[in-house]
């Protein structure tokens, strides 16, 4: 088997952990629950690679053609 | 008096504007030269029309995206294939292509992978051809030809030695892979050259020319699926454009630049590289389809489609299977298709229907949560 990251694909945007503190501020300024964030499988190979657990939510940081950068967040599902 | 680099990055960087516009912005002030009081104006301006151009709350984008995707899709070519400009590899376009993209099917009617190679391969095109062999599956009628004879029960390959070469194969690999996955007996023939004798372990005439059949289907060399590579050059570097698509086998070959390979097979990208990367192959395709045709469409309605479809940690079709027919509200799925079952199944169950969407609302004649109908003033 040859080993490779995905996160090095280009597809792929960067997908990192987030802290309880940070969770909490996105949720306040959004004005919802986590349950309300779009989803992502454990399943999901980026997932795998990062080693998130169900419950947690990661923020990815998108190449947006219109905003240069934009953040978006999923929550981790079973 | 122009004002210095650093003061320009404090001024700009705590606003709340998008990355790009931050970036034109320095950019610009840095290039024209602006006092402190003009770059502050400018900011006010800026802030002022970027507030302009955003959404306004309430705003039915979906249905904008709809029409907006929707309009161009009625000018497209109704004709399914097309020999696109890529290396003369068969492809499906225009409306059926994006039907396929929107219906999130398993398998397009078309697979192609773009393999991107790394360095060392990219430049030298001998490297890029015995990948492309490595890579294209190789079948016996490629090698040889096959003739069953029928007096001694036998089926008698006869190898090219030229095609052989080309591919770097050698008669005894060959006779190994057909001893591997048929079940008879495989003599490599000792007076003449490059032959191979297969003899069926019982002499009977069905299994002879069950075996001439079955002997088609075996891979000799390269990955399974993946019917034709074509190499091509792309600036400096030879890329590989195959026909058929096998994601996750390409990938663990060495030489493949894992980072810059691409399949148009949504299904395919989601589960070799997760959701967020299939998300951006539907934006992807569904832009190049689109412009192939000569139809331009705001990629914001593009990636509001892609992010729907994508929102559930899964790939879901716009349709009966995906979006519409997970609607909580009992109207506004029998408003879609098949009405008489959606009406009868909640009858019989006793659903029960908020009225929180739109569609449902219509129906039964109420305002609607959209635009000023969502709007709703509380007193203190």
């Amino acid at each position: 088997m040859r080993k490779f990251s995905l996160l090095d694909h280009e597809l792929i945007p960067k997908h990192e952990i987030m802290s309880e503190d940070e969770l909490k501020a996105i949720l306040k300024t959004y004005n919802i629950g986590k349950e309300q964030l779009p989803k992502i499988k454990i399943e999901d190979p980026v997932i795998q690679e990062i080693g998130a657990q169900a419950g947690e939510v990661v923020r990815i940081t998108r190449n947006s053609q219109t905003a240069g950068q934009a953040f978006y967040y999923r929550h981790v599902i079973a | 008096m122009s004002i210095s680099e650093p003061t320009i990055d404090s001024m700009i960087e705590s606003l709340d504007l998008p990355l790009n516009i931050k970036k034109t912005l320095k950019d610009d002030a840095l290039k024209v030269g602006v006092t402190k009081k003009e770059l502050e104006d400018i900011i006010e301006r800026v802030l002022e029309s970027y507030d302009y151009a955003c959404v306004e709350p309430c705003e039915a984008v979906g249905v904008v995206s709809a029409q907006s995707i929707g309009e161009p899709g009625t000018q497209m070519t109704m004709r399914t294939f097309h020999y696109a400009g890529v290396a003369e590899i068969n492809v499906t376009l225009g409306l059926p292509r994006l039907i396929e993209i929107v219906d999130a099917r398993k398998q397009p009617s078309t697979p192609m992978m773009t393999i991107a190679l790394e360095e060392g391969y990219a430049t030298d095109r001998d490297m890029a051809r015995v990948l492309a062999w490595e890579i294209e599956a190789t079948h016996i009628e490629h090698l040889a030809d096959i003739t069953t004879d029928l007096a001694n029960m036998q089926l008698i390959i006869d190898l090219h030695e030229k095609t052989l070469m080309q591919r770097s194969l050698t008669s005894e690999e060959v006779a190994e892979r057909l001893r591997d996955s048929l079940d008879v007996v495989v003599t490599v023939s000792g007076d003449i050259r490059n032959q191979i004798v297969l003899t069926p372990n019982s002499p009977s005439y069905r299994e002879l020319l069950q075996l001439a059949k079955n002997i088609h289907n075996i891979t000799l060399k390269g990955i399974e699926g993946i019917k034709r590579v074509v190499i091509r050059k792309d600036g400096e570097e030879y890329t590989l454009y195959t026909e058929g698509s096998q994601l996750k086998e390409v990938l663990q070959i060495e030489g493949v630049d894992v980072t810059r390979t691409y399949t148009n097979n949504i299904g395919e990208i989601y589960d070799v590289f997760g959701i967020e990367a299939a998300r951006n192959a539907i934006i992807t395709e569904a832009t190049s389809t689109l412009a192939e045709q000569g139809l331009t469409v705001d990629i914001r309605h593009i990636m509001l489609v892609a992010d729907i479809m994508c929102s559930d940690g899964e790939v879901k079709q716009i349709g009966r299977h995906g979006i519409s027919g997970e609607k909580a509200s009992v109207f506004a799925r029998a408003a879609f298709e098949v009405t008489v079952n959606h009406l009868l199944d909640a009858g019989m169950r006793g659903d029960r229907d908020e009225l929180n969407g739109v569609t449902e609302n219509i129906i039964v004649g109420q305002p609607i949560k959209l635009g000023t109908g969502d709007v709703h003033l509380i007193s203190r």
